[in-house]
């Protein structure tokens, strides 16, 4: 049983009908429970992250931020201080005189917010408050490059922080430079669309997620902010651990990523749909539930959005890139049985 | 209490009588033995309320410390050489964010070549950091100084390196006297942060500042340190009335009130220098010395107090700046601005390299005669860079030069083919 | 707390920071008219009384679906649900069964004996109606809750026109008839029965009404002239149905055959099955796609043993019980024309079911009335060439359904009252129509629609049951929650949720939202993310 499933299993007060309209789908839904809307449904959620941030229009990270955030407040009753990386979200939020963060935050460096959180969370035990939860947060480049050996010495040790990267795929903040979380064929600044294999090269990037499985700590997850249920679920199950845990949430990017700004979420939702960003959930090391796709895409219909993947359209060279970024999803969605028989069946 | 013990082993119990909360370790010789004693008193239960956190970097123990010390925990770590480098931009970062984090170098040269023995080009390195340096004689004052430095750091919000002589302190046994837990308790208030991360209290930490306020921020910064300049005499007062015992303070003096020649060191080879000084005096010579304890904030007015009236001022200088000679003689020129005396800088001890009785007994002969070079290198072998520069000429690809060196010295018996 | 200068910060202090100056267009909230309204002849709110009864509160949504229509549990079971065909959730998996729920609402009030608001205050006006069918009963209804005396005139010994005396028991059960019909009477309308009016102006000064509303029907049959014997026994499809009112039914025989494509030709086809009849045989003169009878109905009947007879035409019937047909083909632009091929059919009788005529007798003095085509011509306002004398229904030029009745008599009772008044209504501007390439779908939940169960075969062609069912609780409530809410906001927090900015405000549960615009930079989510198409993006001007 998928978690959409379990949603609608549950009982409600007033209607014996297991169907709501939009179900889950929606931010909020009038006819569910208030214990099953999202938190961001909440006339008076917290908004960790307040207006009059300078993040781009559209910006698929500030969203992720406050959902996560948000989400994190709620589960530990607002118990709760942030560390974060260097990056778009660092930069965006809180340049003097004005912060938009609305909890206690720090920034250090770019590469040691995993470290920063191992000590925030070691002061709240020491100073007997363990019920001061902590979250480091950070892009894809203070996670899965710069910052990476501080995130794995957090994961060894199993500090009590859960961290949380925003991943748009590149250094956005310095103008869209290659990371370790660029896909095959996406052109950066540093890969650029040109030479006998434009854009990035295939047969590189670094999988966080697995690689936080394999530090066996107790729980690692995708998410996505095109499904924010799915995204706080995993949000408040992270803090209902203690030890290390990790949760890697795609953002879409329409500076680097060459897309409509109104399109963020559509496009986080191809990204799921088609299979190339599956959305999973591992204890101990162990995947312990996916989250279906609902209606499979092809990836060209992600990969037809963005900018950064416009070259692949233009020549057979590239159709032939796109047919093995179509083969990785595929093997995804096998891999972790994301299609709704394979899911249920296992 | 008195005890004969390892520098390192004081300084783990001194730590541990300022009852600290987080603290952080990565390995890197010669500090290795402060961590391990600590880590060892939380273990066996001996120190209570401590986290001992075994870090995978010198950049993750110093950022653990700094998430640490923003969210209110008394933090404590300890680095050498390589690590301090490893950890530069967090070194940075929390003076820049005002935590209060006590921080032990065992100094130490850096490489390449790779050298794990003494010299101050460590701690040097980071002088400009936004650090207090306080530097220690002996194995009793680096106990000391480690006290007075949480008092220090947190009474300014700033931190504070200790540095200690690797190997030659960290290293060495020596009769100490142990304060009590109730003495360093009397003289050690509890941790108030100035800022701290609490749900209750919410701010945001380490924000963003551009031009119309960076220079604002780090003239504060400047401030801070000249504040600690009327700090570190007033705090090694109380020390002295607390303890019993002088330690601390901006520089001390060594029979240098009538001194014609004084030497300015730093670190344990002042206690070499005062058994020069005491032998020279024994001759009639005006000879003393003046000890900088506080490097970081540098002292100008005290150090040019007590040199003013000398002929003239041998740094003694543990570190080289490459391409202009020493680092401290740059303070001690600005200190003495605008008085004619004769100003000699001696590089010496680098590497481990002893520093002799008789090697500095000839050095101060020298200076005394006037016959110093405006930079000397203390006990150079001359023959060894004579050849070796001749080789260099000789030979397009002449290879490294420390190994070139080592063979020439019989140390490595291979050969390049 | 002592803060050092410029690195530490206060909370939330980025609000100083109107991101609004950003933005090159703005959001708007809009409400764009769902199709299903849009397409309905009564003008029925359809969305908003779905919306009552996705939250359970049936009662409300009944309230708010008699404001256009007081004869819901009717219209529940005879209307075509025009609504059903233009339903945005057609192009995702099955249209809203709209016409179920309509149903459920209607037989929901019957069975809780809900009662109509009480009327306005009274305007001292009192209106004719004659004709107590679907729009006459609705015109009644509607000046009534406005505020107006009402008395209705009806030449029939029962309420209810064609619902009555033209469309089936099996359809429309008459306890379900005589109890919406029963709420109108409750709500002070007064109805005198068995008294055709012959003079309207007569009728009017009578009664004491400066103005009146004719809904009289239609109810002369059609006649096609076809040769026949003495004994041959024809008869029409009206007087059959108006037959099945009264004790004596009309005796058919066991070979009936009927005659006409229309819905009426498949109640008379199905009436006659429950009557006895062993064949029942209708014979149209085009083809299936061309029959103007709407295809459920078809396919009921014919499921129920009904036989059609594509593509041929009755030349005579002779006295032996036989009729003579002649096959047809369709021409290049769709005409039958006749192929000369000539096969006989047995029949006890032969119903005509050829469309209906409206006596119109009752005008005979009225000046300035234009008839045309045997039917009244009204303006816009529903009012004929004469002033204060309007017209709907079947008299008029229109579909003849139920729900088009119940149109004309919600129209022309705003024209009425307006009239009375001394003004003249006029109709809010309509929306933009909420189209479904204005939605997201992906945000709806998948389900299929529910089929109302039908009646036991055997039943069907034996008795005069009802043969649709209707929904109960649970499957009317899974139904109304299928609605899309196409073009409105329904409050699903998507735009509250998606901005990343933070820019929408949530107003409170039935308050909607607002855009903070000191803050909306644009970006145009919110407008991409609303799965109901309720917010548009418009050049900023400054």
């Amino acid at each position: 049983m998928n978690r959409h499933e379990k949603l609608m299993e549950l009982p409600t007060q007033r209607q014996p009908v297991k169907f709501y309209q939009t179900g889950t789908f929606t931010v909020g839904n009038r006819l569910l429970p208030e214990n099953l809307r999202s938190v961001q449904a909440d006339i008076g959620r917290t908004n960790s992250l307040n207006s009059g941030h300078r993040a781009c229009q559209g910006c698929g990270e500030a969203l992720g931020a406050r959902y996560a955030i948000d989400a994190a407040m709620r589960a530990t009753d607002n118990q709760l201080v942030a560390v974060n990386a260097t990056g778009c979200l660092e930069v965006f939020s809180t340049p003097y005189p004005e912060t938009s963060w609305q909890i206690p935050w720090i920034h250090s460096l770019f590469g040691n917010a995993a470290a920063v959180a191992s000590g925030v969370a070691a002061a709240q035990r020491v100073r007997g408050r363990p019920h001061v939860r902590v979250v480091a947060q950070g892009g894809d480049g203070g996670t899965t490059d710069i910052g990476f050996g501080c995130l794995s010495g957090m994961f060894e040790r199993n500090d009590d922080v859960l961290y949380i990267c925003y991943d748009n795929e590149a250094y956005m903040n310095t103008g869209v430079q290659r990371s370790s979380a660029t896909p095959p064929g996406a052109r950066t600044a540093t890969t650029p669309a040109l030479g006998r294999e434009p854009g990035n090269v295939s047969g590189t990037g670094k999988n966080v997620p697995l690689i936080a499985m394999a530090h066996r700590i107790p729980y690692v997850a995708t998410a996505s902010v095109a499904n924010l249920h799915d995204l706080e679920l995993k949000v408040t199950t992270a803090m209902e651990f203690h030890g290390a845990r990790y949760i890697h949430i795609h953002v879409p990017c329409p500076l680097g990523w060459g897309s409509l700004p109104a399109d963020t979420i559509r496009i986080a939702r191809l990204a799921v749909e088609s299979g190339l960003f599956p959305l999973f959930e591992a204890r101990d090391g162990h995947v312990s539930a996916r989250t279906p796709i609902r209606r499979k895409v092809a990836v060209d219909e992600y990969l037809k959005l963005q900018k950064r993947f416009a070259h692949l359209f233009a020549s057979p060279a590239g159709r032939e890139r796109i047919a093995l970024i179509q083969a990785t999803a595929d093997r995804n969605i096998e891999e972790f049985g994301l299609l709704e028989d394979e899911a249920t069946r296992g | 209490m008195l005890k004969q013990i390892e520098g390192s082993r004081a300084v783990a119990e001194a730590i541990a009588l300022c009852r600290p909360q987080v603290i952080c370790a990565y390995p890197i010789t010669p500090q290795t033995h402060i961590v391990e004693g600590v880590g060892e008193m939380v273990k066996s239960g001996e120190l209570t309320n401590c986290e001992f956190i075994n870090v995978e970097s010198e950049f993750a123990a110093l950022s653990v410390a700094i998430g640490a010390s923003a969210a209110g925990a008394r933090t404590y770590t300890a680095t050498s050489s390589q690590g301090l480098l490893f950890m530069a931009e967090a070194v940075y970062n929390a003076s820049g964010l005002g935590l209060p984090i006590v921080m032990t170098i065992g100094t130490r040269a850096i490489g390449a070549p790779i050298n794990i023995w003494n010299d101050h080009s460590d701690s040097m390195s980071m002088r400009d950091a936004g650090w207090i340096q306080l530097f220690a004689e002996t194995n009793q004052e680096a106990l000391d100084l480690h006290i007075q430095a949480f008092r220090l750091a947190e009474e300014l919000s700033c931190p504070v390196m200790v540095c200690m002589d690797g190997f030659i302190l960290t290293h060495a046994y020596d009769r100490v006297d142990m304060p009590t837990q109730a003495q360093v308790d009397a003289y050690l208030p509890p941790f108030e942060p100035r800022q701290v991360l609490d749900p209750s209290e919410p701010v945001t930490i380490g924000a963003m500042v551009g031009p119309e306020a960076f220079t604002e921020v780090r003239y504060l910064a400047h401030h801070k340190q000249l504040r600690a300049l009327a700090l570190i005499p007033k705090l090694s007062a109380e020390f002295v009335a607390q303890f019993g015992r002088e330690s601390g303070g901006l520089v001390r003096t060594y029979r240098s009130d009538d001194a014609e020649t004084i030497v300015v060191a730093l670190g344990s080879v002042i206690g070499t220098v005062k058994e020069v000084i005491d032998a020279m005096r024994d001759d009639g010579i005006a000879i003393g010395c003046v000890s900088i304890c506080s490097f970081r904030p540098f002292p100008l007015a005290v150090l040019r107090e007590a040199l003013e009236r000398a002929k003239r001022v041998v740094v003694l200088e543990k570190c080289l700046a490459v391409g202009l000679g020493g680092i401290v003689s740059d303070g001690v020129r600005k200190a003495l601005s605008g008085i004619m005396l004769k100003g000699y800088t001696v590089i010496a001890g680098l590497g481990g390299r002893a520093i002799t009785m008789s090697s500095l007994r000839q050095l101060f002969d020298d200076a005394r005669a006037d016959e110093l070079e405006q930079v000397t290198f203390l006990d150079l072998n001359a023959d060894i860079v004579a050849g070796e520069l001749e080789r260099e000429t000789t030979l397009r690809r002449s290879g490294p030069t420390a190994e070139a060196i080592l063979r020439r010295l019989g140390t490595v018996a291979s050969r390049i083919a | 707390m002592d803060k050092p200068f410029a690195i530490t910060l206060d909370v939330g202090s980025s609000l100083a920071n109107k991101t609004g100056s950003w933005r090159a267009q703005r959001p708007l909230y809009v409400d764009r008219l769902p199709p299903c309204n849009n397409a309905c002849p009564a003008g029925e709110n359809i969305q908003h009384w779905l919306y009552h009864a996705e939250s359970g509160d049936y009662e409300a949504a009944w309230r708010a679906l008699v404001v256009d229509n007081p004869l819901p549990a009717i219209m529940g079971r005879v209307c075509y649900h025009p609504c059903e065909g233009a339903c945005n959730r057609g192009q995702l998996d099955a249209a809203v069964g709209i016409n179920s729920v309509e149903r459920f609402l209607g037989d929901e009030a019957l069975h809780r004996g809900w009662k109509f608001d009480p009327p306005a205050p009274s305007s001292g006006k009192k209106v004719l109606v004659v004709g107590a069918g679907p729009s006459g009963l609705s015109a009644a209804y509607h000046l009534r809750r406005m505020g107006h005396a009402v008395k209705i005139v009806e030449a029939g010994p029962m309420a209810g026109g064609m619902m009555r005396f033209g469309i089936p028991k099996y359809r429309l059960p008459r306890d379900v008839l005589d109890g919406e019909v029963a709420r109108i009477v409750d709500l002070g309308v007064e109805l005198e029965l068995g008294r055709k009016v012959s003079d309207i102006h007569k009728a009017m000064q009578a009664e004491g009404c400066t103005a009146a509303f004719l809904a009289v029907g239609a109810h002369i049959a059609k006649r096609a002239y076809i040769p026949a014997g003495e004994a041959a026994r024809m008869l029409d499809a009206v007087s059959v149905l108006r037959g099945m009112e009264g004790d004596d039914k009309p005796m058919l025989g066991r070979r009936v055959v009927v005659y006409g494509g229309g819905n009426t030709a498949l109640d008379v086809a199905r009436t006659a099955k429950r009557l006895g009849a062993t064949e029942s045989i209708i014979v149209y003169r085009r083809t299936r796609e061309k029959m103007p009878a709407h295809d459920f109905e078809v396919e009921e009947a014919l499921q129920e043993g009904v036989l059609i007879k594509w593509l041929s035409t009755i030349k005579n019937m002779g006295d032996e019980g036989t009729l003579t047909v002649e096959k047809m083909e369709l021409d290049d632009k769709g005409f039958p024309q006749p192929t000369g091929e000539i096969e006989t059919l047995a029949a006890d009788s032969l119903v005509l079911a050829l469309g209906q005529d409206v006596d119109l007798s009752l005008l005979e003095n009225v000046p300035g009335l234009e008839i045309k085509g045997g039917v009244v011509q009204v303006g816009a306002n529903m009012m004929t060439g004469f002033p204060g004398l309007f017209a709907g229904g079947d008299m008029v030029p229109s579909e003849r359904t139920v729900t088009v009745a119940v149109g004309h008599g919600k129209k022309a009772a705003r024209h009425i009252d307006a009239w009375l008044r001394g003004t003249a209504y006029v109709a809010p501007p309509k929306h933009e129509i909420a189209a479904f390439d204005k939605l997201n779908a992906w945000y709806y939940a998948d389900a299929p629609k529910t089929v109302r169960p039908m009646l036991d075969l055997a039943r069907r062609t034996s008795t005069f049951d009802e043969v649709v069912s209707g929904l109960n609780e649970t499957n009317a409530l899974f139904e109304a929650r299928r609605c899309l809410s196409c073009g409105n906001c329904f409050e699903c927090d998507n735009c509250y949720g998606v901005c990343p900015d933070n820019s929408v405000i949530k107003l409170g549960p039935g308050k909607r939202f607002e855009f903070n615009y000191d803050y909306c930079k644009g970006c145009g989510i919110c407008v991409s993310e609303c799965p109901c198409g309720a917010i548009m993006m418009v050049p900023e001007t400054n």
